[in-house]
């Protein structure tokens, strides 16, 4: 039976269990005198059944497809007759894809060697049998475990305090996949990262100034080695970054500004949705709008003063970043400022000062460390902006500082390493991790102290 | 008068002026960001507004029995791969007798899209009492021609096609017989080579399928989560580990979460590259500090009152968070998911890493089929040369910005009409 199916049909189980739960507790109770008797309420023998029947199975379920396919084929491998054993690693993979394309019937079996036929079929007749074998042994679980459940129950039985602590241990499962999913990150990243170093040297990838990471195919190609010298897609990474940051910084600052000090009611109402739509639109969209109105935009104004300036300039990528980043700037900076007492304001009116001059000496100082927090966030947000440098920034690794230039950016090489043709293992994919791994602990060092300065200025006035 | 106050009133001027210039900042700032906002929007409605109508041309089609190749009409196999383009062909070259040669002739038959046919073969499927027969027919007409005839008198000239092209379109113009009607393929094909043919169902389907999967773990997940910082946590260093790890998700790079995927989810655990599902468990992983964060903040806006109610009557700590705390908090915790959707929704990059960026025609029957997602149609076409698929990018991303637009909407709405304030 089909995975989907054998689920479908467990969901079926369950509500049976659950049923047979609720009648039993009711048919013990009786002779009692009524539910009233029970230790629990029937829903909780109820669910208690329905537990026993259900996670018993999907626990086996779920053991069972995580490693069936590599069991089948390790068996598959190993009925090959040890002269077509294939030599290795890569020569294993082309042959598992053989036995598999004529297994599923994409290839015809008279144009392989009869072994890998031969092996094709057993291949076939191994995942008959896996499914009909995973079946019935879900289903003999499952009703094992309804009837355990069932015959358990007597009226003298803690079943809420069961149901209660199963659920309360799926509660905290569910909060713990916030940890598994750093550590599944870090892990992926700094695996393959590893790998990587194997291959190229860590200060050839930090330290190294020529970004070309085509690699040659074969060994007598002339082609160039492959060099992975990131320093350039750091440099073009800040460059964009800081064009964002330069606009956004200002203006998200002084809308946040304006809107916290000086906006009426009315105007704030409009004005501070407004700005967050900025913030709703996807980045292909940014990306979008960059690559084909801002950036011909500038291009053609940099001609008309005589500028030579690339159609893929950084400008124009940083431009429309900035944008993008200007209400995640305004709406942090205005919750700082509004944090910041209204005694402070009130002294500096009292003494004379105007509002303009209450809010740069008094007001903004005050609010400085969470404006810097807020800073640091909005750069990892630029730094880590993956759509709109794909689509609006160059592929060609550029070591220079002038925004009219192309330049390549982290993300977008790793957007262009690891999509198209790729095969897993070469230097060529895996840099695209070791450029994740750089790009996890700078936005991670980022967010740590932002939200760390953050913090400590909250507490300041709390 | 003292010398203090004549100081203070000297430079009172200055100062004033001062006030005026930072207020004048602010304006322009709010301005700026305003202002970009109404160009996005502008420009993006204004590219793709026209591909929402498409050129359409009449022409006499004759059903020609030995053009088509049809000997047999019960034979499935002759009707669908039969000769159409062919019958085509015979009303241009009818229509334009002047064309001659190979090059003149290619130019011609270069003016009907290539997806006519199929309608002719779905109407000749309808209705097989139409071989032999001549109709009048309003032709699907090729992507460039349809970028001619849209475009204002004076941008003609830059137009692709020939001298010989510009003139036949012009003489059916003339005898009114170009059109432009409702683009319905962008509505319901998958995506094509063709500007004229491509269209976003394929993608929207995919993405649907995505939400879903994303939908069904993370809102459980997420709530699941919530419940069990805000409710059952001790207050200890495991705790807190976990408070800071959701911190730091949710502002990790979205493409981080695609190399996990790629590495953990395809490489790990072995699942099809390009489907939903495996879309669906990045974007869960993506938006769930998004849902954690505020479906805590329901919970917490929960008064302590209706606990110690329940508590008072003998509710145990369970009954008490999922009788009364929940269905109270479950309000804000929908707002929160449907934002944290939105985000998913728009969301390219990781969906890049994990392969749905992959040319698909189909439109996917399932969530294990390949398929792409909207944002990512938007990527593809955005990358495409011809000229028609800048308005058709642009009419992708007014269909995605109003599911958005209607998303966003609906979680104002329900803050509005359930949320409730203690």
């Amino acid at each position: 039976m089909q995975t989907g199916n054998l689920l479908l049909l467990l969901v079926v189980m369950i509500a049976g269990a659950y049923y047979m739960g609720h009648r039993r507790s009711f048919a013990l109770a009786r002779p009692l005198g009524g539910i009233r008797h029970l230790h629990s309420l029937p829903f909780y023998y109820a669910m208690r059944t329905a537990i026993w029947c259900a996670i018993p199975a999907l626990v086996v379920l779920g053991a069972w497809l995580a490693f069936d396919d590599t069991l089948i084929r390790n068996m598959v491998m190993g009925s090959l007759p040890a002269a077509s054993q294939p030599v290795d690693g890569s020569a294993a993979n082309l042959m598992l894809n053989q036995i598999s394309n004529v297994a599923s019937g994409a290839l015809s079996p008279a144009s392989v060697s009869p072994e890998v036929a031969a092996a094709a079929e057993k291949l076939n007749s191994l995942r008959q049998l896996n499914t009909m074998a995973v079946t019935v042994v879900v289903i003999v679980v499952a009703m094992l475990g309804t009837a355990w459940g069932w015959v358990k129950i007597s009226p003298q039985m803690r079943a809420r305090q069961q149901v209660e602590k199963v659920l309360q241990t799926l509660f905290m499962l569910s909060a713990t996949i916030a940890i598994l999913t750093t550590v599944g990150i870090l892990m992926s990243v700094l695996f393959e990262s590893i790998r990587f170093f194997g291959k190229v040297p860590a200060t050839d990838f930090l330290f190294g100034l020529h970004w070309s990471p085509q690699t040659a195919l074969r060994a007598d190609q002339v082609a160039s080695e492959g060099s992975f010298g990131a320093i350039p897609l750091f440099v073009g990474t800040l460059l964009i970054s800081a064009i964002a940051l330069l606009v956004a910084v200002p203006v998200g600052l002084m809308s946040a500004i304006y809107l916290a000090e000086y906006a009426p009611a009315k105007v704030r109402a409009f004005a501070k949705p407004a700005l967050e739509v900025l913030a709703g639109v996807p980045t292909v969209v940014y990306g979008f709008f960059a690559a084909l109105t801002v950036a011909p935009v500038i291009r053609q104004l940099g001609e008309s003063i005589g500028l030579d300036v690339a159609s893929e300039s950084a400008l124009a990528a940083g431009l429309v970043m900035g944008v993008m980043i200007i209400p995640f700037v305004s709406s942090l900076a205005d919750d700082v400022i509004t944090a910041v007492p209204q005694a402070l304001r009130d002294a500096s009116l009292g003494l004379g000062a105007t509002s303009s001059e209450t809010i740069k000496k008094v007001i903004f100082p005050a609010a400085l460390p969470g404006i810097m927090g807020g800073i640091l966030l909005a750069a990892s947000r630029a730094i880590g902006e993956t759509m709109i440098v794909v689509m609006a920034a160059g592929l060609a690794a550029n070591m220079t500082v002038n925004p009219l230039e192309a330049v390549t950016t982290v993300t977008v090489q790793i957007v262009t390493l690891l999509t198209g043709d790729q095969e897993f293992d070469s230097a060529k994919t895996l840099a695209a991790f070791a450029l994740g791994l750089m790009l996890f602990i700078t936005t991670l060092l980022l967010n740590v102290i932002a939200l760390h300065i953050v913090k400590k200025y909250r507490e300041q006035y709390d | 008068m003292s010398k203090t106050t004549e100081q203070v009133r000297k430079s009172l001027g200055k100062r004033y002026r001062a006030e005026k210039r930072f207020k004048a900042y602010g304006v322009s700032a709010i301005g700026f960001g305003l202002l970009a906002l109404v160009l996005l929007f502008t420009d993006i409605i204004g590219k793709g507004h026209s591909a929402f109508f498409e050129t359409y041309v009449k022409m006499e089609v004759i059903f020609d029995q030995d053009t088509l190749d049809i000997s047999d009409f019960r034979d499935e196999e002759q009707l669908n791969f039969a000769n159409y383009d062919g019958v085509i062909r015979n009303a241009l070259r009818e229509e334009f007798p002047s064309a001659s040669g190979r090059q003149e002739r290619r130019e011609l038959y270069s003016l009907i899209s290539t997806g006519a046919g199929y309608e002719l073969r779905d109407m000749l499927k309808e209705d097989p009492s139409l071989m032999g027969q001549s109709v009048t027919l309003w032709l699907l007409a090729d992507d460039d021609v349809d970028v001619y005839v849209k475009s204002a008198q004076d941008d003609r000239l830059e137009s692709r096609l020939s001298d010989n092209q510009k003139s036949w379109i012009e003489s059916l113009e003339a005898q009114d017989r170009v059109e432009l009607q409702w683009n319905q393929s962008l509505f319901t094909h998958g995506d094509s080579r063709e500007p004229e043919l491509a269209g976003i169902w394929g993608a929207v389907t995919g993405s649907f399928f995505t939400m879903l999967v994303t939908l069904l773990l993370s809102f459980p997940i997420g709530v699941a989560a919530a419940i069990y910082l805000e409710e059952f946590a001790p207050k200890n260093k495991f705790t807190d580990f976990i408070e800071v790890n959701i911190n730091n998700l949710a502002a990790v790079p979205s493409i981080i979460f695609g190399l996990l995927g790629l590495a953990v989810i395809i490489g790990l655990f072995g699942l099809p590259r390009s489907v939903p599902v495996v879309g669906g468990i990045v974007l869960t992983l993506m938006t769930l500090p998004t849902i954690i964060i505020s479906s805590r903040a329901a919970i917490k806006a929960v008064p302590p009152s209706i606990r110690e109610a329940a508590m008072g009557l003998g509710a145990s700590k369970m009954q008490v968070v999922l009788h009364h705390v929940l269905p109270l908090a479950l309000p804000g915790m929908l707002t929160g998911a449907i934002i944290g959707m939105a985000q998913a929704l728009g969301e390219t990059a990781p969906l890049l890493m994990i392969g749905m960026v992959a040319f698909i025609v189909d439109v996917p029957g399932g969530p294990l089929d390949p398929s792409t997602v909207l944002p990512v149609q938007i990527y593809l076409w955005a990358d495409s040369p011809e000229q028609s698929f800048v308005a058709l990018t642009s009419a992708a991303i007014m269909v995605l910005l109003s599911f958005l637009i209607a998303m966003n909407t609906l979680a104002v709405f329900l803050r509005k009409r359930l949320e409730r304030r203690w």
